[in-house]
Parts: structure tokens; C-alpha cells; sequence
């Protein structure tokens, strides 16, 4: 497997000049495998759009070192790295650059001299990926937010990165737009092997996750499977986080003398234990 | 009332004209607005009116539609032209009613200036009517090109005129919105006097300024997170096409220019 991320001490702070300032990042470090899918949920202000910043070079860290692909990321070859990765933000209004959706999604391949012939394909296979391909004239204010997302995808896609990262992309998108975007990127992953960092408040979406991190204050306060993450229970809700709804169910089953497995997170899981409870005895 | 506007507005076709090239349409326009000043008898007024009229059968946009959507204008033109009859007083007289004395020349005048203006209003009316904004914008581009070497920003002028016609739409919704919130809080800028409605504009404005600096940073990020960095190196993914209809329209063009000046007077 080969380490495509890896943040070593990481240390930020929009305020270096002010001695006691408060570091938005503070001395976190973990690694990423090509392939794996890693949720980061935290309260508001914990520092997760810090942390995307840094792993993307739009932020420099003062102490610590972002490793992307192998080499540590600087000045001189962030360009070079930023062509292997894409993001898409929570605004699904102020990332659309182009006046269609076909000329969004080549924004990204005119940028890096993409030779035209080249782009069109991609442009189409991109759009493809994400089942936008019959969208290619639509301007975007005649798309849905969930649609304006899928084409930021795509626009990302379109330079086929190893790494994608969202920061909050589906938050401001009804469950229906919500649950396109997310079918999407499963898919994508499963087809493409594409790594995918997604910061989010949805706790649904991080159960979907190979690992999760969670930041509490700038730091990294717990790391680990969903299973493992979100087991901590009391803990986290101490941070002000939510647990998943089928979690909460079961703990509020359990008071009422319907015992259930611990560590039940999916709804399906939790159907399941509940139509079986009495063949089980 | 803004629907019946013509001023700006592309109305997406297929035709001879919607079909140009942004860059010929833009060349042509500017020779013809130049031609236009070569006119000065009445037979090359009449070739311009005429190929003018061509120009708009060329492109099927209804010429009702037209001049219903250009009606300020033509209020205008109607006003120049009173304004001719009446106060030149040159040549026979035509026509006397009381103190009313319209003279030949004025009346001729009068003709002339309007069928100038008439003709300038339309033709440049037709190029934004069959090219899309951002058709325009990169015809320009590639036009001004040759000024990169005067250090002239020609893509980063093409650039903010392209996110300038994108972002119309987004912040004309936004606006709408933000007025509808003020009006919940009971702002009223439909009455009171001159000063109360300035004061009521406040905050509409505050609130529109802040969302689109707002947009303006996420929309630096966005870029600069795509590769964005100037436009050294980049591709073009709209791509500008020249063919036989380009070189048509203007030897045409250039037929009627040289029709105009043996028949100037
Ligand atoms: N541009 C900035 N200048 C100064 N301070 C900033 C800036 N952006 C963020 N901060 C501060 O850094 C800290 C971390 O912010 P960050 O945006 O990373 O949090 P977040 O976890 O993404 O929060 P949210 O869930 O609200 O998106 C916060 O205390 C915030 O006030
Ligand atoms: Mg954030």
C-alpha cells in the first residue's frame, strides 16, 4: 500500500505574530493509504477547513510537514501536487467558475495546458462519472445544489486525481442532493480506487468512512474505524458531537429494557437486530 | 418589463448570423459603425437601411420583436428627428401650419440622422442578440490579443468580464432575497420621500456587498485550488472557429463599403 498523505506534527495559527495566539491546528499527524476513505467531523471552529488548507498547500504550516505522495510538500512543488488532487467546498455557488457546466468542469484542464482534444474526452468523461453528461450547456442557475456539487466533482475528477477532498461539500444540500453526492463518491471509489478525504458534520457519512478522525480545538482527538470512534459515546457528545441516529435508538432502546448489540451504527444493522430479537431467544 | 428588454440579451438560434464567429461579428460591427459615417445622399442612407434590414433577415430575429424592445431608443430617434424638422431652416419651404415651417433640408436632415442612428442601434442590437455573452467575451480576447505585448491584461480583463456575467444571475437571486428579508422586517423602500428611501437602500446594499466579497474569496480559493495561476501555460477548452461564413459576411461587408463611397454624394 503505498502512503499517499501523511501529516507529521502539523502546527497552524492565522495569528503568528501574537504570542499567546490560539493554533486553529495543533500538532496533528496522521497518515493516509492510496484507496482510503477518511472522514474528519469535529465542532464548529475545531479546525478541519484549517487542516484540508494545509494538506492542499493554500496554508503553510509554521512547524511540522505535510507529505503528499511521497515528498514533503513546498512552495516549489505545490503546483505539481495540486494537479494530482481536487476539493470541493461547501458553497455550491461560489466554486462555479465557468459559464456551463462543461466549461466548469475543463476550468481545471486549461489550467494545467491540457491539449484540447484531450479535454473534451475528459470533459465528457468526467461529467459521465458523476451523471451529469446530459448537462454539458446547463448554466448553473438552472442546476440544483446537488447538481452544482456533482459538477464540482466532476470538475475535479476531470484532472484524475489520486486524492479528493471535501470540505463539508454536501452540507448545504437537501438530503436528496446529500445522498446523490455520496452514492456518487461511493461509487467513484469503488470503480476508480479514488482516495477521499471528507470533512463532515453528517454523521451517516462518516460511518461510511475506512477511518475517522476526530479534532477537538485544533488538535486530533481521537482516530480509528467508525466502529471504534464512535464507541467512545460520552466522550464525544462531551465535544459537542453528535452521535449517529441509530446509536442514539439503541441507547434509548436499552433504557427501556430492549437490549440491542452495542456498537449498532447503521439503521439496517439496527432493523436487523430488532426483527430477529425474539427468534433470538 | 425586463422580458421585453433587447438591450444585452442573446436569444439562442441557429442561423447564418448565430453561427459567425464571435471575432468576425465583432470586426464587422466595428467596420460598419466606422462605414456608417461614410453615408452622406440618400441612395447610400437607403443601402445602409437596406443592408441593415438584410443583416436581420439574416439573422431570423423578428424585427417586431426588435423595435418593440428597443422603444427608449426609438423614442429617442423619433425626438432627433422632430428636433431636425423643426429648428433646421434650410431649402424650400415644405410645409407651413401657423408658426409650424418645415423646410427641405430639415426634413432631409432629419432622415438622415435618424436612419444613422436607427441603423448603428440595430446592427450592434443583432450582434448581442445572436452572440452569447461569453461568445463576446472570448471573441475580445482573442482580438486584443496582440496588446499582451503592451502589457495590456487582456486574459485577466476576459476572465473578470466572464465571472462578472456568471455571477449576475447569482447575486440578481440574492438580491431578490435580501429585499424579501428587509421587507419582513418591515423596510419599505417602494415609499416615503427621496431621503427615506436612499436610507432604506442601506441595507440592501450592506448585505449584497458582504455575500459577494464573501464569494469572491471562496471563489479565489476554488480557482487557485484548480491550478488557476494567470494565464501563462493555459489551454482553451471554448474553442473559436473560423470558416467560409466569416469570410463571407465580410467580403460583404466590404462590397457595401465600397458601394457607399461611390455613391456618396
Ligand atoms: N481566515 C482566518 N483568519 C483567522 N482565523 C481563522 C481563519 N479561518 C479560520 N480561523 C480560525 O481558526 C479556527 C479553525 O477554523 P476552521 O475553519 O478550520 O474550523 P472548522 O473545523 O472548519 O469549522 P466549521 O465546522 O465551522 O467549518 C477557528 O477558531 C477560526 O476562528
Ligand atoms: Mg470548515
Amino acid at each position: 500500500m503505498e502512503r499517499i498523505l501523511s501529516l507529521q506534527d502539523v502546527r497552524f495559527t492565522y495569528t503568528p505574530d501574537d504570542a499567546d495566539g490560539r493554533h486553529a491546528v495543533d500538532g496533528v499527524s496522521f497518515d493516509m493509504q492510496a484507496g482510503e476513505w477518511i472522514a474528519v467531523v469535529g465542532h464548529n471552529g475545531s479546525g478541519k477547513s484549517t487542516l484540508a488548507r494545509l494538506m492542499i498547500g493554500l496554508l503553510f504550516p509554521q512547524e511540522g510537514t505535510v507529505g503528499l505522495f511521497g515528498d514533503t510538500l513546498t512552495e516549489d512543488n505545490l503546483w505539481e501536487k495540486r494537479s494530482q488532487m481536487g476539493m470541493v467546498f461547501q458553497n455550491p455557488d461560489n466554486q462555479f467558475v465557468g459559464a456551463t457546466v462543461q466549461d466548469d468542469v475543463a476550468f481545471a484542464l486549461e489550467n494545467n495546458g491540457i491539449p484540447f482534444e484531450e479535454m473534451t474526452l475528459r470533459v465528457r468523461d468526467a461529467l459521465r462519472q458523476v451523471k451529469m453528461d446530459t448537462f454539458l450547456d446547463h448554466e448553473p442557475q438552472h442546476l440544483s445544489g446537488g447538481q452544482k456539487q456533482r459538477v464540482a466533482i466532476a470538475g475535479a475528477l476531470a484532472l484524475r486525481p489520486r486524492l479528493l477532498i471535501l470540505d463539508e461539500a454536501t452540507s448545504m444540500l437537501d438530503p436528496q442532493g446529500r445522498e446523490e453526492v455520496i452514492r456518487v463518491i461511493l461509487e467513484l471509489r469503488e470503480k476508480t480506487g479514488l482516495s477521499v478525504i471528507s470533512i463532515t458534520h453528517d454523521l451517516e457519512e462518516a460511518l461510511l468512512a475506512d477511518r475517522v478522525v476526530v479534532m477537538n480545538g485544533g488538535r486530533k482527538f481521537a482516530e480509528g474505524t467508525p466502529q471504534e470512534v464512535f464507541l467512545k459515546g460520552e466522550s464525544l457528545t462531551a465535544l459537542g458531537l453528535d452521535l449517529p441516529f441509530a446509536m442514539r435508538l439503541s441507547a434509548l432502546l436499552g433504557e427501556q429494557g430492549i437490549g440491542t448489540e452495542p456498537g449498532t451504527m447503521t439503521e439496517r444493522k439496527l432493523v436487523e437486530q430488532l426483527w430477529t430479537l425474539r427468534s433470538n431467544r | 418589463m425586463m422580458e421585453k428588454m433587447v438591450f444585452g440579451r442573446y436569444i439562442p438560434g441557429d442561423s447564418f448570423v448565430h453561427r459567425l464567429d464571435p471575432r468576425s461579428k465583432l470586426i464587422f460591427v466595428f467596420i460598419f459603425i466606422a462605414a456608417v459615417f461614410l453615408a452622406n445622399s440618400t441612395v447610400s442612407y437607403a443601402l445602409l437601411l437596406a443592408f441593415t434590414l438584410m443583416s436581420i433577415f439574416a439573422s431570423k430575429v423578428r424585427i417586431g420583436f426588435l423595435i418593440g424592445g428597443l422603444k427608449p431608443v426609438m423614442f429617442l430617434i423619433a425626438f432627433t428627428f422632430l428636433l431636425h424638422i423643426f429648428f433646421t431652416k434650410e431649402g424650400d419651404l415644405l410645409f407651413e401650419l401657423g408658426f409650424l415651417k418645415i423646410y427641405e433640408e430639415g426634413l432631409r436632415q432629419g432622415i438622415y440622422i435618424s436612419v444613422r442612428f436607427l441603423v448603428l442601434v440595430l446592427m450592434t442590437s443583432l450582434l448581442t442578440l445572436t452572440t452569447s455573452p461569453i461568445s463576446i467575451t472570448d471573441g475580445l480576447e482573442v482580438l486584443l490579443n496582440p496588446l499582451k505585448k503592451v502589457k495590456f491584461p487582456v486574459h485577466e480583463l476576459a476572465l473578470m468580464m466572464s465571472i462578472s456575467l456568471r455571477f449576475i444571475p447569482t447575486l440578481m437571486d440574492e438580491t431578490d432575497k435580501i429585499l424579501k428579508a428587509q421587507l419582513a422586517r418591515g423596510s419599505d423602500i417602494s415609499s416615503g420621500t427621496m431621503k427615506e428611501r436612499i436610507q432604506a437602500v442601506v441595507p440592501l446594499l450592506v448585505p449584497l456587498f458582504v455575500s459577494a466579497f464573501k464569494r469572491a474569496e471562496d471563489l479565489a480559493v476554488a480557482m487557485e485550488v484548480r491550478g488557476y495561476r494567470g494565464g501563462e501555460g493555459r489551454t482553451r477548452y471554448r474553442q473559436l472557429k473560423w470558416d467560409w461564413r466569416d469570410t463571407t459576411a465580410l467580403l460583404i461587408l466590404l462590397a457595401v463599403i465600397v458601394a457607399l463611397w461611390f455613391l456618396r454624394g
